[in-house]
């Protein structure tokens, strides 16, 4: 819940690229959140009001551009000791093959691992919070009504303001590359990057 | 299989491997392990398709789900698509309240709870129609869920048992059209159409509460004619208003179920049940060759008829689900009491409202037909399957007074016997939405009052002739037309007198039979009289005639 609130609020941020102080900001929102979830003391319930609580007011700091006193000036944060946390995650070859497809990119170096490791790692802090009795968190709207719209014509017809947009078109389509090419088998990719070292 | 036979048959498998791994001629040995392994493994007698649907129904709305630009098929490419289909960065999703009512309304059809809060979710994959790279889709809380469809089959040996079966309704989820891909493999590029991009979908997910091709046709046909009903969606299979993707396993009925295959591109009824079949008896074919079916995306070839591997990797993918951040939950209202206080009411989805909306469904138009007119099951189903046929069965009924039973053989057998003789389309909703519009004009109850007489006396010869002279000058008065060419039916008793004066004296051996008791004689006559006629003579009549001549 916390990466994903997280992600809203780089977005507005990054919406905004005028915004003065910008990256004290990222940087600050981001170690504040994790700080919350990860010193906070008191029962599950109030320290999740608290997140909320400072989600809301956060969001509207940053969005006012103002510098609200309750916005730590610097960034803060306990590490949580090892013990607090589950095992290793063991990554096996036939995930990072899975991942490399999925992603499209190829890591299986021992750095790339390392990294993919360190990530899962600092993931695992969250299974420290209790958030048992805490009803999940969709979007920071989710309080808001949904405006629904009458079913009239009110856009489209500018086929050709947006085909200006795109490097390939022809006559009124849109062009792209042939449909998805399922990519070659784990040992044959593996060939593919061996003899690319050559 | 309980776990005991089994064992029993590894156990066989392990003392026929070492009995025959010795033996030089091991083709024969695995040919001979094959056949065993196969009577011990599997039961052929036993081994059940099961069946479960997933259809995508587009919503009849004028514009799409989450834009207004419209909505339409085959506008010219990319006319119909606007900033937020085209995902243009900084565009946000505005729902169409239209969408939401026509998926409440399809809940409520088939008996779903509609859910009070529901949620949209993003579903991700990357493709080239779908420039987001995301859809937006309800994943975890969908707008109606727990409903069923009833539908029927028509069973026994002359089709006219109606067999009630019903299929389950796990989920209707609101979701967005993808755009189309045009593939053009000599240049190896991809033309892309993002008119349906956007476009409102209800999917609706089936459990796997069916066993062969015949009942998934008979429920996406009961559903389709819901879906038209209700006017929630158009329910073109051919313009893709309407796709159904299957998915087939197989098991021993009481056994858990089998690994499934997805069966997609199927795009009519017809297709629908051949590909099931296909798809039930390969897998039973794989099993009982001792082979394992594989979890896969199978599509069906029409013209081979056969399901041919995708060679997708199903385990890969990953939809990498999240809460859709831009569009809070959809809330729908039970009654006008619940409305929160301060609401604009037209913003408000309102449950009671919709079901007091909703018309006659199919399967209680059947019964009452049936009910009402005293006419056969089956004919309610004839009648209730071509859209406008029962108003216009209805308004003949008005206009003549005739028994129903004589007029439902006229409008099932006749009438639509010669509409698919002359390759009429009994719908052509594309073309016009109002119901009665089916039926050529020329052939409207008011007109057919002429007839009705004709045709109630089965006088086919004459009727086939009128309805030919019709289509060929269509707008012609029918009275006018059976004037000109002399089609009418022939029921001047001095006429019909003279004829029938001229038959019984140049048949006198028949009339002899007659005198002497052999009665089935006079049909004879009969027959004779309608060729002089050209089948257009009243039979009421002649037989009175003839009768008295006989006797």
């Amino acid at each position: 819940m916390a990466t994903y609130v997280q992600k809203m609020s780089v977005f507005r941020l990054a919406a905004k690229p005028t915004n003065r102080g910008l990256s004290r900001f990222y940087s600050t929102w981001l170690t504040n959140a994790g700080t919350s979830v990860t010193t906070g003391d008191g029962s599950p319930r109030t320290r999740t009001r608290r997140f909320r609580v400072r989600v809301r007011e956060t969001t509207c700091t940053l969005s006012c551009r103002a510098y609200n006193s309750k916005v730590p000036q610097f960034p803060t944060w306990e590490p949580v000791s090892e013990d607090r946390l589950p095992p290793c995650t063991q990554i096996s070859a036939d995930l990072v093959d899975k991942l490399e497809r999925l992603a499209l990119v190829d890591f299986r170096t021992k750095q790339g691992l390392e990294c993919l490791e360190k990530a899962i790692r600092f993931a695992d802090q969250l299974h420290v919070v209790d958030t048992s009795g805490v009803e999940p968190m969709d979007s920071v709207l989710e309080d808001r009504t949904l405006y629904l719209r009458d079913d009239e014509e009110t856009e489209g017809d500018c086929a050709e303001e947006l085909l200006q947009l795109s490097k390939n078109t022809c006559e009124e389509y849109y062009v792209a590359p042939p449909g998805n090419i399922p990519l070659p088998s784990r040992e044959k990719r593996a060939a593919m990057l061996r003899d690319s070292e050559f | 299989m309980p776990a005991i036979e089994t064992e029993i048959c590894h156990f066989f498998n392990c003392v026929l491997y070492l009995f025959f791994s010795s033996c030089p001629q091991s083709t024969c040995v695995h040919l001979l392990m094959d056949v065993l392994s196969f009577l011990l493994h599997s039961d052929p007698q036993r081994l059940v398709g099961v069946v479960g649907l997933e259809i995508h129904a587009q919503i009849n709305s004028k514009t799409k789900l989450f834009s207004g630009s419209p909505v339409g098929f085959s506008a010219p490419p990319n006319s119909l698509v606007s900033f937020f289909d085209a995902s243009l960065p900084g565009t946000l999703p505005v729902l169409n309240k239209r969408c939401v009512e026509a998926a409440v309304m399809t809940g409520l059809a088939l008996k779903c709870t509609v859910n009070k809060k529901s949620f949209f979710d993003r579903k991700h994959y990357f493709y080239a129609d779908l420039p987001a790279g995301f859809q937006i889709t309800q994943q975890r809380q969908p707008i109606a869920v727990d409903g069923a469809l009833l539908y029927s089959l028509l069973g026994g040996k002359k089709r006219n048992q109606v067999i009630q079966k019903t299929v389950r309704i796990k989920q209707i989820q609101l979701e967005q059209d993808s755009g189309k891909s045009l593939h053009d493999d000599l240049r190896s590029q991809t033309f892309i159409d993002l008119n349906r991009a956007g476009v409102g979908l209800m999917e609706l997910v089936m459990e796997p509460d069916m066993s062969c091709g015949e009942e998934a046709a008979a429920a996406v046909r009961e559903l389709q004619l819901i879906l038209q009903a209700l006017g929630t969606c158009q329910g073109n299979m051919a313009e893709g208003q309407m796709r159904v993707d299957a998915n087939v396993s197989v098991h021993e009925p009481g056994e858990p179920l089998g690994v499934r295959a997805e069966v997609k591109n199927i795009n009519s009824i017809r297709y629908l049940a051949k590909a099931i079949d296909f798809e039930i008896q390969r897998q039973i074919d794989i099993l009982q060759r001792g082979g394992v079916v594989l979890k896969e995306t199978r599509a069906y070839d029409s013209k081979s008829g056969e399901t041919i591997s995708m060679r997708d990797k199903e385990g890969l993918q990953d939809y990498r689900f999240m809460p859709e951040p831009n569009l809070p939950p959809l809330i729908v209202y039970t009654d006008n009491a619940s409305l929160p206080p301060g609401i604009d009411v037209r913003q408000a989805v309102v449950v009671e409202a919709i079901r007091k909306r909703l018309p006659e469904l199919p399967g209680v138009k059947r019964d009452r037909l049936v009910r009402s007119y005293g006419i056969l099951p089956e004919h309610s189903f004839t009648l209730v399957n071509e859209e406008g046929l029962v108003e216009y069965f209805e308004e003949v009924l008005k206009a003549t007074a005739k028994e129903p039973r004589k007029v439902i053989g006229w409008v099932t057998n006749d009438l639509l016997g010669h509409l698919k003789e002359q390759n009429i389309p009994v719908s052509q909703r594309s073309v016009s939405r109002t119901g009665n519009a089916i039926i050529p004009s020329c052939l409207s109850p008011r007109l057919l009052l002429v007839y009705v007489p004709a045709v109630t006396h089965t006088s086919h010869v004459g009727l086939t002739q009128v309805f030919q002279e019709m289509w060929r000058s269509p707008g012609k008065a029918a009275q006018q037309l059976i004037q000109e060419k002399d089609l009418g039916l022939v029921a001047d008793t001095n006429q019909l007198h003279s004829i029938c004066q001229k038959v019984v004296d140049s048949h006198p051996h028949e009339v002899d039979a007659i005198r002497n008791g052999n009665k089935k004689v006079l049909n004879k006559l009969m027959g004779l009289v309608q060729k002089e006629t050209k089948g257009r003579a009243d039979p009421v009549l002649v037989r009175a005639i003839l009768q008295d001549k006989t006797s």
